[in-house]
């Protein structure tokens, strides 16, 4: 039987690696850590969960340790957060490239300098390039539900990749949520034991992620891209099948009010959750939608062009920016996915919430009212949004 | 070389197989009547891809990247570092 609880979502996630029976954990576990972890050595130390556990000296070495089980063939997961993701940057090119499904969760939090532990997505959207599946959540429910279908999608033979649960930094990972906890035979029926495609065995010794000229590395990165690109029908699949056994599925993206709307927002993360409040109060008189992007990577882009090409704004509200091109990732990738469109929308970029900065109900009703007016007005490309 | 799922190599030993000469833009060519037999290229050779074979000192063309260290090391000028059309 499913159980109803009331958890973190670092402690949903905790009870999501616990259901996934992962054998090696590795982690660092200071800041800027979050309790997924310690949950996760509390769930080792007590017995529920059989699992090595490997305390690590950095994010760094917890990628590496992770690179180096998963590379045996067994299952395995860590968690990290801003300043330890990009200390792991080196080692997650490694682990996508030699095509190992690690699962990690990354609580999205602002990068130093100055100082700041609160809430953005500037950690995730700098290691978009790197090969990992990429996969942002609204809810504790959907964070517990996604990392368990990130096995599935990641284990898929045709996919093999690493993936990264995006869940928003305090946001989600300290604030408490009732949910549901998938029954174990549930989730054992969804996920199969992990049968790694190659794997490092001392009796039958070879090597893995070696040498490749410039006459042959390009035709890995092409590998790996069509591995991407199946992972977008093996996410829809793991995710189909997720519904059937719990009931609950999101999709590769979730349209909310998008059909026949003059304003869509496209955003991703827990701000979504916002937004949607905003969009019910202001129907009847705006007549706009949501198009929430729960796959980052791979990118849907042919559905998204889809959902978006018959609407007058689209107006990508985000956060995070790419410093000295001024504007954020997904605002640029939207612009460039409508581009060769014969008739395309105005499409307009905000920036909010960096560092933790609140994103109100004021703030997005200011958005769709600036999004109608350039439905006729000629209106700045990009705002950033809280400058005082 | 095959592209492999994440660069696995399952035979050992198969280092053989990846041919570095493809690397070379300069190629060194032995002047055997020049030559005196001091071995010098056959110590320095980097790879090492030089080898003597009835009394003559020849390149293994398949490995050799044309860094030109043996031309350098040759006290009598006996080996020429060739511009290679390919
Ligand atoms: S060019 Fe370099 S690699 Fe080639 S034979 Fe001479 S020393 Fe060896
Ligand atoms: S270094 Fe020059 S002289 Fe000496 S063995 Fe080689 S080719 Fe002959």
């Amino acid at each position: 039987m499913p159980r109803g609880d009331v958890l973190h979502g670092s402690r949903a996630v905790a009870e999501a690696v616990k259901l996934c029976d992962v054998d090696v954990i590795a982690a660092y576990p200071i800041t800027p850590q979050t309790h997924i972890v310690e949950d996760l050595a509390e769930f080792v130390a007590n017995g529920e969960l059989d699992a090595e556990y490997v305390l690590v000296e950095s994010e760094h070495s917890a990628m590496s340790a992770c690179i180096g089980a998963s590379a045996t063939g067994v299952r395995t997961f860590t968690a990290t957060s801003s300043q330890g993701l990009a200390l792991m940057h080196e080692m997650l090119f490694i682990a996508s490239g030699m095509r190992l499904p690690i699962v990690m969760a990354n609580a999205n939090r602002a990068l130093s300098a100055p100082i700041n532990i609160w809430n953005d997505q500037q950690d995730s959207m700098s290691e978009r390039d790197c090969g990992w599946i990429q996969l942002y959540c609204e809810t504790n429910q959907e964070t517990l539900d996604t990392t368990i279908q990130a096995y599935r999608i990641s284990e898929n033979k045709k996919v093999l990749l690493p993936s990264m649960v995006c869940l928003d930094g305090f946001v989600l990972t300290h604030t408490i949520e009732p949910l549901e906890i998938p029954d174990k035979d549930a989730v054992n029926r969804f996920l199969p034991e992990f049968e790694p495609a190659v794997y490092l065995d001392p009796d039958d010794p070879m090597t893995l992620g070696a040498f490749a000229t410039p006459a042959d590395y390009i035709k890995f990165r092409f590998e790996q891209e069509k591995a991407m690109r199946n992972a977008i029908e093996a996410i829809e699949k793991a995710d189909r099948e997720y519904k059937k056994e719990t009931g609950r599925g999101y999709g590769l993206m979730e349209e909310y009010n998008t059909k026949d709307a003059d304003i869509i927002i496209v955003s991703m993360g827990s701000v979504v959750g916002t937004i949607k409040e905003v969009i019910d109060q202001l129907k009847g008189e705006y007549n706009v939608g949501l198009l929430k992007i729960k796959a980052f990577r791979p990118l849907p882009k042919e559905r998204i062009k889809e959902v978006l090409k018959n609407a007058r704004v689209v107006s990508v509200v985000e956060k995070d920016v790419s410093i000295g091109l001024g504007e954020g990732g997904l605002f640029s990738e939207i612009k460039g996915i409508l581009y060769n469109l014969d008739e395309r929308p105005k499409v307009l970029g905000f920036i909010i919430g960096l560092g933790g900065r609140d994103i109100t109900q004021p703030d997005i009703r200011d958005i769709i009212k600036l999004s109608k007016k350039a439905e006729k007005d000629v209106v700045d490309e990009v705002h950033w949004i809280g400058l005082r | 070389m095959t592209v492999s799922l994440g660069g696995s190599v399952k035979d050992p030993g198969s280092t053989v197989k990846t041919k570095t000469g493809s690397w070379r833009t300069f190629k060194p060519e032995i002047d055997n009547d020049k030559c005196i037999d001091c071995g010098n290229c056959w110590i320095f050779c980097v790879e090492p891809c030089i080898s003597k074979e009835d009394g003559k000192y020849v390149v293994d063309y398949d490995y050799c990247k044309g860094c030109g260290v043996c031309a350098h090391e040759c006290p009598v000028g006996a080996i020429e570092m060739v511009l290679e059309e390919k």
